[in-house]
């Protein structure tokens, strides 16, 4: 019982207290690039859930099981990159082969999340906060569940401001930016969740 | 000696990845807190894209082509692997501070995009330089925004108090003032833009990096696209580079490509690959728009402030939801 409520809290610290794009700015390519409409939103934080928790469980198996026993855990970075870069590549791969149905829904967006930081993020900061591999999922799940909150909310906004008058020079990014950071005060009140 | 000089012109003031290219969003709004923090990541960015520019150029004939975004990763993963134990052994508190994003400098999109771009293509020496400039103007970028915060956020220059303690508007040093800093600073460029526009001088490379930012963004290839044919003769070589870069950065170059296609052929696909396509047109409108509307947009000025509390009642709304 004291383990679900540890993950639960895990959960919802890592998911909305902590978000990924709000409060650490990790993936916010995607979070300004991607966010024009609900629905490729959506899109993408589901690529992201499906990514990200994957990633945290292989990478957390390869730092436990390799890169600790042979003592080379300084080469963390670089194993992890290429080992995002491939798996990526790989569930591509797999999808496309197997459940054409899910590909046709993530494919877009899947190698474009390579080039999100939020993925190397989530697996070194497991490994700098010594989780294991379960926690490490959690924790990666939860973040890309926060991710998956921030983009869907934002592209909601975005949708509604093509209908505003906004002052010239603040056209285009300026306005997300402000919205943004408008939405980084409102994430901000869920630190008293926890 | 005279490409040198102008390596490093065109690094810190010409093409200054942060301001004028908009590249690598994600860790300058992360550590600009202080102005000390923004000159340790500038510093620590600077190193790891000179060496990997160096090292980059000088195999550049060994690498194949069809595996080099992959070297590429490894090279430059290895000298940020290398420049964290540095920073761990000799400056503890800065590792601290920057925690996290000293390996992220790995995904960092300028060094990728100069790798791609530059040292891919040019002999040692010149992409070395190449690197140091970049490097300073990123540098010189994320201490001018952390300047900014430090002394708004907390009244410090560099940690010397200059108002006293009372003073503070915290929240410039907490994420959201990241945000606002970082959206001032875009509007300024625009309304600078759109003034060089209307006394018809060339803007095309002004915020050409993502109409926003980050290279691997899928934005990227829209707004090369766009840059490409604002300025076809001296950018041609570069520019397509920098298209495939996006995609190959995403580890599935020809994958991507072929994808592109898929997308274009896909109508409900939309967004990335779209906004790839609309891009130039819809800045081009954007731009039209700014200009055709700029009486208007004159006298609306004083209601700004209130189209933006509309915002913020509809940012409200929405959260109930």
């Amino acid at each position: 019982m004291d383990g679900f409520k540890e993950m639960l809290l895990l959960l919802v610290g890592s998911s909305l207290v902590s978000n990924v794009v709000l409060s650490q700015f990790l993936g916010l390519c995607p979070f300004l690039g991607v966010s024009r409409k609900i629905k490729t939103a959506a899109g993408m934080g589901t690529a992201v859930i499906f990514v990200i928790t994957l990633a945290s469980f292989v990478a957390g198996v390869l730092y436990k099981l390799i890169l600790v026993p042979l003592n080379i855990t300084y080469l963390q970075t670089i194993v992890f990159i290429l080992v995002i870069a491939a798996l990526v590549q790989f569930v591509e791969m797999f999808l496309k082969k197997m459940i054409p149905s899910l590909y046709q829904a993530l494919g877009v967006y899947l190698p474009l999340i390579t080039t999100n930081c939020a993925v190397l993020g989530v697996a070194v900061s497991n490994v700098q906060k010594n989780y294991g591999v379960l926690k490490g999922v959690v924790n990666g799940f939860g973040t890309a569940v926060g991710f998956t909150i921030a983009i869907v909310i934002l592209a909601g906004i975005r949708e509604k401001m093509e209908y505003t008058e906004v002052p010239g020079p603040f056209k285009g990014m300026p306005i997300v930016l402000l919205t943004a950071g408008l939405m980084a005060i409102a994430f901000w009140g869920f630190s008293g969740l926890l | 000696m005279k490409q040198i000089s102008e390596r490093l012109y065109n690094g810190i003031i010409k093409e200054n990845p942060t301001f004028v290219l908009t590249l690598g969003m994600c860790p300058t709004l992360a550590v600009t807190t202080s102005a000390m923090n923004g000159l340790g990541m500038g510093l620590t960015t600077c190193a790891v894209l000179a060496l990997s520019n160096l090292f980059i150029s000088l195999l550049r004939k060994v690498i194949p082509d069809k595996v080099r975004i992959p070297a590429f990763i490894v090279i430059v993963a290895s000298f940020v692997t290398m420049v964290q134990l540095l920073l761990e052994a000799y400056l503890p508190a800065l590792n601290q501070s920057l925690g996290i994003y000293i390996p992220l400098i790995v995904v960092n999109c300028i060094i990728l995009g100069r790798a791609e771009s530059y040292a891919y293509h040019n002999p040692p020496i010149p992409s070395l330089f190449d690197g140091l400039g970049m490097g300073l103007g990123f540098t010189g970028a994320l201490t001018i925004l952390g300047i900014f915060r430090e002394f708004i956020g907390s009244g410090t220059f560099f940690g010397n108090r200059v108002f006293p303690e009372e003073y503070g508007v915290t929240i410039f040093v907490l994420a959201p003032g990241a945000f606002f800093v970082l959206a001032a600073l875009v509007a300024v460029q625009n309304y600078i833009k759109a003034k060089m526009e209307a006394k018809g001088k060339d803007t095309s490379k002004i915020g050409s990096g993502c109409g926003m930012n980050c290279m691997g963004c899928p934005e990227a290839k829209g707004c090369s696209k766009a840059e490409k044919k604002a300025e076809p003769e001296e950018k041609a070589e570069e520019k397509p580079e920098i298209i495939t870069e996006a995609e190959s950065k995403a580890k599935a170059e020809e994958k991507a490509e072929v994808k592109a296609e898929n997308k274009k052929s896909e109508e409900p696909k939309p967004e990335v690959n779209e906004e790839a396509k609309a891009e130039p047109v819809e800045e081009a409108k954007d731009e039209s728009e700014a200009e055709s509307k700029e009486d208007t947009k004159e006298e609306k000025k004083p209601s700004s402030s209130n189209s933006q509390s509309i915002n913020k009642k509809k940012n409200k709304g929405k959260r109930r939801k």
